[in-house]
């Protein structure tokens, strides 16, 4: 039987627009997925301390305040440093196309923007999971 | 024959008619629905107008249940206010665009607030790192204040802000600021949301639990009865619901909901309803279904009246009657081929428009990319120009009343946010349905429904989920200068080296002594202000007195 995918849905920083969030977090788990959302106002630290706690395959960010260039890498760095190498981080919200190929080399698998069908997320995931289902 | 039998004669030929043609030719689909998913009809006759009495329901403008308007002679008196959101980076910057805007004909000004300044920290503390300037301006101290309005007569414009948990601080430096100009707070005009319920649910800009926060609230209503009697002390805001997923009869529901709450916290604290009520004011969205916005706004406007008159015994016409601010939805943008956008925003302008909107600001076609540039922000304002002055629509009042669909959508929309206002009364009224995630919880599967139609393809959104096509990425976005919280940081440091500390720590020492007990915070604030104390230590103050908020996490 295959093992279930967990993923923690994130909003890093200040920003308080969690509809995309909540929607694909919920998407997430009709697609079988389990799912834990942090809420609103995390910092990096507390998104790390959270995946590692909960030993998530997936950490899933959305940031519509134009601070990912600042927060989404702090989060790779933090896990980085704690030895994990293994989770699979993406994230999603009005980011610039310009700021994509720097987010993806700080190591964010994917950067899903506005528009994006859930679908695509769900086979992301799928197809891109780190540790083996 | 009554006229109702020879309607009903003839609609009987009709479907038969059509009953014919469809077996031969199918619709577009097997059910119709407006953008919030309510059934439409293929045809609405005189018969959907049985039940509703003119005098009644209907009425005319300026007259109690305002269904048609506010004011006697709406637009042919003046047009709505055209008031474009912004605000971004420093204090500077944001002055600029200011001037630009009043340069290109905008008649109010309206201010957006980095997240920081939202949420009461200043632009050095930990958590505002990489947000500084992003979705607005900085303000830290008065000292940004008189910047961001350095040339700008404050007795001549009126001024919107979007601040809500530290409302009263920003207040408190608008009037500080004018007071330098030598404008006195009676002269001034403005609005400051200050609606915090809408940020529990929707929006998440909140500080402090309910309970605080309500108090900072009515403590606002009532220092500005006195104070700044043209001030409007809130702008009780569906705009955020919306955008959050919910329908356009759950943005009427939750939003008057919300003004209930705050009116009976007034009540409660003392207030007499008709010296606060006149002062309430109204935020609402704009989106594509331009039949059923129109009709949205009728009926919050004859919802909000009898709340008003019958739960609350106001008298005062202006205690009535619901005036709004308008902004087109954001949420209907799209990255993909964003020159469509204007299009969308054109259709929501009208529908805010023919809705008797009070003042509007229309979104430019870069926003689901980032803040807009200049060249996009003139388009999103030559748009309501474009409405005002050559489509007509201004012309005459509510033009819209009478048809029959849009007056039976109108009771619709009445009759649905009423039964909604009833289960939350039930639930114990606004905070408490919140604290339980009532609210929250409707606007959410609202907000699913509505992606899964668009995923399935029910839903069409030009250019996202049909008619799309290969585009390059878009050129010529705004970026906000990464350096700007460095330059916030430097500000902060002079300042603190600068001003008279020992003044500061006694006005903050006053603002606890203040909270701890329950003297009006209005005047203690603008103090603190005054000594050039900052935002985010005003806040820490209220913070330490008060607690913070911790969300209900929904899925």
């Amino acid at each position: 039987m295959e093992r279930t995918i967990r993923v923690l849905v994130a909003k890093p920083g200040l920003d308080g627009h969690d509809r995309g969030a909540k929607v694909i977090a919920r998407a997430l788990r009709d697609a079988g997925m389990e799912v834990i959302y942090t809420g609103l106002r995390q910092t990096p630290e507390q998104i790390v301390s959270a995946a590692v706690q909960e030993d998530v395959d997936v950490v899933a960010m959305s940031i519509l305040s134009g601070a990912h260039n600042h927060l989404f890498p702090r989060v790779t760095e933090l896990l980085k440093e704690k030895g994990v190498d293994d989770m699979l981080v993406i994230g999603g919200g009005v980011i610039p196309d310009d700021d994509i190929p720097g987010l993806k080399a700080a190591g964010i698998a994917a950067v899903f923007t506005p528009g994006s069908p859930t679908g695509d997320i769900i086979e992301f995931i799928k197809k891109n999971l780190k540790r083996k289902a | 024959m009554s006229d109702n039998d020879s309607v009903k004669k003839g609609l009987e030929a009709y479907d038969a008619g059509v009953a014919k043609a469809i077996a031969k030719f199918p619709e577009r689909k097997k059910a119709f629905v407006t953008g919030s998913k309510s059934p439409v009809k293929r045809l609405y006759t005189p018969l959907d107008d049985a039940g509703r009495d003119y005098a009644r329901d209907v009425g005319f403008p300026g007259e109690y249940p305002y269904t048609r308007g506010v004011q006697n002679t709406m637009y042919r008196g003046r047009f709505w206010t055209m008031r474009q959101y912004a605000g971004f980076s420093t204090a500077e910057e944001s002055n600029k665009r200011y001037k630009f805007l009043l340069e290109q004909g905008t008649t109010g000004l309206s201010v957006a607030f980095d997240l920081p300044t939202q949420i009461g920290y200043d632009s050095d503390h930990a958590l505002s790192q990489g947000e500084v300037g992003k979705v607005g301006v900085a303000i830290d101290s008065l000292a940004d204040m008189e910047i961001l309005f350095d040339g700008i007569p404050l007795d001549k414009v009126s001024t919107s802000m979007t601040i809500n948990a530290p409302a009263s601080v920003l207040l408190a430096m608008y009037i500080a600021v004018a007071e330098k100009q030598g404008v006195t707070p009676d002269k001034l005009n403005g609005t400051i949301q200050n609606d915090i319920l809408k940020e529990y649910v929707a929006r998440g800009t909140y500080i402090f639990p309910p309970s605080p926060s309500m108090r900072l609230i009515t403590d606002i209503f009532a220092y500005c009865s006195k104070e700044v009697p043209a001030w409007n002390t809130i702008s009780i805001s569906g705009y955020h619901i919306r955008e959050a997923g919910s329908t356009a009869s759950q943005e009427v529901a939750f939003t008057i909901a919300d003004g209930i709450a705050y009116v009976d916290a007034a009540i409660k604290a003392g207030l007499d309803v008709d010296d606060f009520a006149p002062r309430l004011s109204f935020f609402f969205n704009a989106h594509n279904d331009l039949f059923e916005e129109v009709a949205k706004f009728r009926a919050a406007r004859r919802v909000w009246a009898k709340v008003m008159k019958e739960r609350f015994g106001a008298k005062s016409p202006k205690s009535l009657s619901l005036r709004f601010h308008t902004q087109t939805a954001g949420s209907t943008l799209t990255a993909q081929q964003p020159d469509n956008n204007i299009v969308r925003v054109a259709i929501q302008t009208l529908a805010a428009v023919l809705g008797g909107t009070q003042s509007l600001h229309t979104n430019s076609k870069d926003e689901a990319l980032a803040l807009p540039t200049e060249d996009s922000v003139r388009i999103a304002l030559r748009t309501q120009q474009i409405v005002a002055y050559e489509s007509g629509a201004a012309e005459t009042i509510d033009p819209l009343a009478g048809s029959y669909y849009v007056e039976s959508m109108t009771d619709r929309i009445q009759k649905e946010a009423e039964a909604y206002i009833a289960t939350i009364d039930g639930l114990g009224g606004a905070v408490k349905a919140i604290e339980k995630g009532y609210v929250q919880q409707e606007i959410q599967d609202a907000a699913y429904a509505y992606q899964m139609d668009v995923e399935s393809g029910e839903r069409v959104v030009v250019g996202v989920n049909k008619f799309q096509i290969e585009e390059g990425s878009p050129k010529g976005l705004l970026r906000v200068d990464p350096i700007v919280g460095e330059m916030q940081a430097a500000k902060l440091k002079e300042l603190r080296a600068k001003r008279d500390n020992e003044a500061v720590e006694k006005t903050l020492a006053a603002l606890k002594a203040g909270a701890e007990g329950d003297a009006n915070l209005m005047p203690l604030i603008l103090d603190a202000v005054k000594a050039y104390a900052t935002l985010g230590e005003i806040c820490d103050v209220l913070r330490a007195e008060f607690g913070e908020y911790q969300q209900k996490v929904i899925l």
